[in-house]
């Protein structure tokens, strides 16, 4: 009797203990939220969305050479990982017991540690540099060398997932073995790879430092994808650390809309996810 | 195994049927995984038309002279083979043999359903994309009709070509699996114990199936249900341990084996 009552006690502390872990854990992010929302949501208004930055010292204006900007970068991030990241998490889980994929699994996590300031440097030096230009392709270059890791080892592990009856049925009906990779295993792993794909893009798309001397900042509104690019992450740090007080309204705003397109993509993530899934019949 | 169990006297001597061509001829043909041999001098022919039932403890080796007549245990890394396997006279473990074409031609029906997470049409469908055996949609519509209306599962799916294979029943998963197969038109039809995780109605059906393939087909099903092995097949071959130890008609087999370990297995007092 006593010992169940011991157990019980043991146990509800335990459970007490994990929950105030859960409330430590969560508060940053509440305040975060709190914060952006309520100063950004003063600064917002439509002019921010459709109007370019003032000239310094005059009120309004908006960032719509930033948005665009990010989203651009963005794609091209994605246009330069996805591809390479897919292929090389293929050939992790398809060649998982060789020396040559323990290398480039090594090389990926190493990647992915790597400051992502020096992968601002690193773009600099073999795009910037050559070009004699900052543009958007540079900062698209390096975005997508942070992206590359991330996505190479998500789709590695969810390849993993995959159980081995799928290839061998594939395999049972004449398939070769590259055929059954990419018409059965890799489809099957297809909605996780996707979910993955997107979170990796709203990390990046957070990121500043990669971007200060690679797409650098615009003040006007561009696509050329051969001149500097403005994006919101760099115009917030811009703004943010400016003496003006209107600056810093549209800084909050800048990073509440940010922040925003964080959460719609992995909500919209989500939402593709279940639909695949319940096309693959899982939900 | 509880029981010591007598150590078979003669050597395995296969049965040959006689005035039939084997469709599949095996000959002294020993498997290893890595060192260790789990398949010791197997000698055993198959003709054509015929199902033939391989039965046998858990760890005998079924499955893997199953897998070895179509080359899936290839992917198996140090698995290796001696011997000879030849099918309508060819060894198919001859230099100049294709694996993948040699699959397309030997079909296979595994332990567990094990569908694509694709729709049921593209289930069938993909052993014909894949080996571009239809040459218009229309062309690729009626073979895959036909190919589930051969696994008695037409019926049941016609109003749902297009979702999900993975919401079918056990039972239904499995018969997509057999209509997948004879979709590309094997001549060969291999089956590792296809209803052993199916209920009683289902597998009746499985078995009813194997039954009406087998005049177009040949079936070699492997089952550790010794009724099954007696209901749908006309051979059955017993392995233990890694040896043949006999081969024969079926209701001989269960009626006057020749072998002492086959009558213990067959009654049940081992195994
Ligand atoms: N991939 C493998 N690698 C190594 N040993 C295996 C492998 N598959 C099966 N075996 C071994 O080979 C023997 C025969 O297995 P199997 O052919 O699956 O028997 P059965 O189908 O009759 O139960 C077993 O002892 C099993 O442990
Ligand atoms: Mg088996």
């Amino acid at each position: 009797m006593t010992r169940t009552r011991r157990r019980k006690l043991l146990s509800s502390l335990f459970v007490a203990f994990c929950g105030s872990a859960v409330v430590v854990a969560l508060t940053p992010l509440a305040f975060v939220l709190f914060f952006v929302v309520s100063q950004g949501a003063r600064a917002v208004n439509l002019e921010f969305f459709t109007h370019m930055p003032t000239p310094v010292g005059e009120a309004g204006g908006g960032m719509a050479n930033a948005i665009v900007g990010t989203l651009i970068l963005t794609s091209l991030a994605a246009m330069i990982a996805v591809p390479i990241g897919v292929i090389s998490g293929v050939y992790m889980s398809e060649y998982a017991g060789t020396r040559f994929a323990a290398l480039v699994r090594f090389a990926a996590d190493t990647l992915n540690g790597v400051p992502s300031i020096v992968i601002g440097l690193f773009a600099y030096a073999v795009v910037v540099v050559p070009f004699k230009q900052f543009s958007a392709l540079a900062g698209g270059f390096a975005l997508g060398t942070m992206m590359i890791p991330i996505i190479a080892r998500t789709t590695e592990e969810l390849l993993l997932l995959v159980p081995g009856s799928m290839r061998e049925g594939a395999l049972a009906l004449g398939a070769t073995r590259a055929r059954a990779v990419f018409s059965v295993v890799l489809p099957a792993a297809l909605p996780g790879i996707m979910t993955g794909i997107v979170l990796a893009l709203a990390r990046i798309a957070g990121e500043t430092a990669p971007l200060l001397f690679t797409a650098f900042n615009n003040r006007f509104f561009n696509i050329r994808l051969t001149q500097p690019l403005s994006s919101l992450t760099v115009q917030v740090f811009t703004y943010a650390t400016g003496p003006y007080e209107d600056w810093h309204r549209q800084a909050w705003a800048g990073a509440l809309v940010l922040v925003t397109i964080v959460f719609a993509c992995s909500l919209a993530a989500r939402f593709a996810t279940r639909r695949l899934e319940r096309m693959h019949g899982r939900a | 195994m509880a029981a010591p169990v007598p150590t078979p006297t003669m050597t395995p001597t296969a049965f040959v049927p006689a005035g039939a061509a084997a469709k599949i001829d095996v000959r002294q043909m020993h498997f290893y995984y890595g060192p260790r041999r789990v398949l010791d001098n197997v000698t055993l022919q198959i003709r054509p038309h015929e199902v033939t039932a391989l039965i046998g403890p858990s760890g005998c080796g079924k499955s893997t002279f199953l897998r070895s007549i179509n080359r899936m245990n290839d992917i198996v890394p140090g698995a290796r083979v001696e011997g000879s396997i030849c099918i309508d006279g060819q060894d198919i473990y001859a230099p100049s043999v294709d694996p993948v074409d040699l699959r397309r031609r030997v079909g296979m029906v595994f332990q567990k359903s094990n569908p694509f997470p694709k729709s049921i049409f593209e289930n069938v469908a993909y052993g014909l994309r894949i080996n571009r055996l239809a040459r218009s949609r229309e062309e690729l519509g009626g073979r895959v009709e036909s190919s589930l209306k051969s696994a008695a599962l037409w019926d049941e799916v016609k109003d749902r070509l297009h979702t999900s294979a993975l919401a079918l029943s056990g039972g239904q998963q499995q018969r997509l699996c057999i209509a997948r197969a004879l979709a590309v038109e094997p001549d060969i039809l291999l089956m590792d114990e296809p209803a052993s995780a199916l209920d009683p109605i289902a597998t009746q059906r499985i078995e009813e199936l194997v039954y009406q393939l087998k005049a177009r087909y040949t079936i070699v099903i492997v089952t550790h249900n010794m009724q099954q092995a007696a209901r749908v097949s006309d051979v059955t071959a017993f392995f233990w341990l890694g040896k043949l130890i006999e081969c024969d008609r079926t209701n001989k087999i269960f009626t006057a084996p020749s072998q002492k370990l086959t009558e213990d297995y067959v009654t049940g007092r081992f195994g």
